[in-house]
């Protein structure tokens, strides 16, 4: 199969800018990565793209120029951006154009999302009586996990804190404040066993790639950084989704698991091969389920890997380098592809003050959301 | 509470009153035998469609909690004034089916709440309006003097 590779990055920051419209930060985003591949937007031959809540990502031309290319709108929650990616990559192996670009963007409202039963195929009352919420989703899958696996708040705790911690050495991250270990664990409690600082919050902003294939990339770019896999999948029957009124007798995977086992067996790596991960971590117990859904440890031992620093910045097994949904909030549109430009500027080692020691040569990223989907990426070095 | 008040029971059709006492309605695929909650028209582990409603019974155990510590906005229509909003339990319980039904719980002291802890279907209250009552099915622990073990 052909090699694809990332020869442009871009970015619009996270947080919220005020008068600035979720399709300008998802423009931007593209200029910033066609700058970065030294490529022209009338070069491009294929663009997918996406957001939940900032309008179609074809409407980007009207801000980027109408040069007539096939825009394709995604919108799979979550998994959009990596959806997106995996599209431009399929594209460009079947050899219909030369150059392809992958946005994602968005602009929530402030607060919490404000789902309606129907679009969920749900009767109303499952929303009126107040079980229709996100937080509860997450509170009650972390409490079951912590449970089952042994898992004490000690690790909510330090998912947290690390999160903080790298994010205030992220020049373009929202949250650039460290919190201590007392601030996050006495917190106010949002859904128990989950508090204020163990959630993400919804957010603004852009991220967008320009692909090519790996044969041509060193026209545009001295740091291609090649795309060994690039999944989505959905959920099976028995996984434990959000908005579930109930849960099957029997628990299956979750989509999180047969992404990852697709992007491995794609790679031709396994998970004692990676060298900087991005997890989704809409809030700490999400980061740890995930940790072990996608094969960086056993159910259980997070724990311990947390209290020795593995998952630190200089530890075996960095995890969200850049503080994560965590510190960045989530832009639901935008949040896989800032994982996917982490990992590039990791392992092209631009990552500054974060950047993973010792010339990491693969990376790993995961996004995870409703109404099950997940969609991972195993990126490998110049 | 107002005497006069009017009832509006959210989910009165999910539930069965007999001399038996209060159960909760779902179905059961006739194909593979999977149950669902609510009552579902085809089934998501075999893809059949001949689907049966059952009960599901009203006993179980708690299999997961957290307590709803800030008011929901819409679609809750708690309608209570934010002062007034208490915090409420919700769990899954896990039925004799083995099938886990969402709920809220009429407790939510995390101090008495513990996963495998046996829970017994009611009918509760909740919200604030004061013409309407807004009721709907809720679990309760079936056993508060072992609770503090
Ligand atoms: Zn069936």
């Amino acid at each position: 199969m052909e090699d694809i590779a990332i020869i442009g990055v871009g970015m619009h920051r996270f947080g919220r800018t005020d008068g600035v419209s979720g399709q300008a930060q998802g423009a931007h985003a593209v200029r910033e990565a066609l700058k970065d591949a030294g490529v022209t937007w009338d070069q491009i031959g294929i663009a997918y793209g996406g957001s939940q809540d900032g309008g179609n990502a074809d409407a980007l031309s009207n801000h980027l120029g109408l040069t007539g290319l096939p825009f394709v709108n995604v919108a799979n929650g979550c998994a959009t951006g990596g959806s997106a990616l995996a599209s431009v990559v399929a594209a460009l192996r079947s050899g219909m154009t030369d150059i392809g670009v992958a946005v994602g963007f968005d602009k929530h409202p402030r607060g919490a999302f404000n789902p309606k039963p129907a679009d969920w195929g749900l009767e109303d009352w499952y929303g009126e009586t107040g079980l229709m919420l996100t937080t509860q989703f997450f509170a009650l899958k972390t409490q079951r996990y912590m449970h089952e696996h042994g898992v004490s708040e000690d690790a909510l705790v330090r998912v947290a804190q690390r999160a903080f911690r790298n994010g205030a050495l992220t020049p373009h991250a929202w949250r650039q404040r460290e919190l201590s270990y007392e601030e996050i664990a006495d917190s106010m409690p949002v859904n128990l066993p989950l508090r204020k600082y163990m959630f993400c919050n919804p957010a603004e902003g852009g991220a967008a790639l320009v692909l090519c294939r790996a044969s041509e990339a060193h026209r545009y770019t001295d740091h291609p950084v090649l795309v060994r896999a690039a999944v989505m999948r959905t959920r099976h029957h028995g996984s434990f989704e959000v908005f579930s009124p109930s849960l099957a007798a029997e628990a299956a995977p979750a989509p999180t698991v047969t992404a990852s086992r697709a992007a491995y067996e794609e790679a031709g790596v396994g998970p004692e091969d990676i060298n900087v991960i991005q997890l989704q971590d809409t809030d700490s117990g999400s980061e740890i389920i995930h940790l072990a859904e996608n094969g960086f440890c056993e159910h259980g031992e997070q724990e311990h890997l947390l209290r020795q620093g593995e998952t630190d910045i200089d530890g075996r097994l960095p995890v969200n380098t850049d503080g994560g949904c965590l510190a960045n909030g989530e832009p639901v549109g935008a949040s896989g592809l800032r994982q996917v430009i982490e990992v590039c500027l990791q392992l092209r080692q631009q990552a500054g003050a974060r950047q993973v020691p010792g010339a990491p040569r693969l990376g790993y990223t995961h996004v995870y959301g409703a109404p099950g989907v997940s969609a991972v990426t195993i990126l490998e070095a110049p | 509470m107002n005497s006069h008040a009017t009832v509006h029971h959210a989910t009165q059709h999910l539930l069965r009153s007999s001399e038996k006492g209060l159960v909760l309605l779902g179905s059961r695929c006739q194909a593979c035998a999977e149950h669902y909650f609510p009552s579902a028209d085809s089934c998501t582990r075999c893809a059949a469609t001949d689907m049966l409603a059952c009960e599901l019974g009203a006993r179980g155990v708690l299999w997961s909690w957290t307590v709803q510590a800030f008011q929901p906005k819409s679609p809750y229509n708690g309608g209570e004034a934010a002062e007034d909003f208490q915090p409420y339990g919700v769990g899954y319980i896990e039925m004799p089916s083995g099938i886990k039904v969402e709920s809220r719980l009429t407790v939510a002291d995390p101090a008495r709440l513990r996963i495998g802890m046996p829970m017994h279907l009611v009918e509760a209250d909740y919200g604030g309006g004061a013409d309407t009552v807004l009721r709907t099915f809720a679990f309760a622990p079936s056993n508060p003097a072992k609770e503090s073990i």
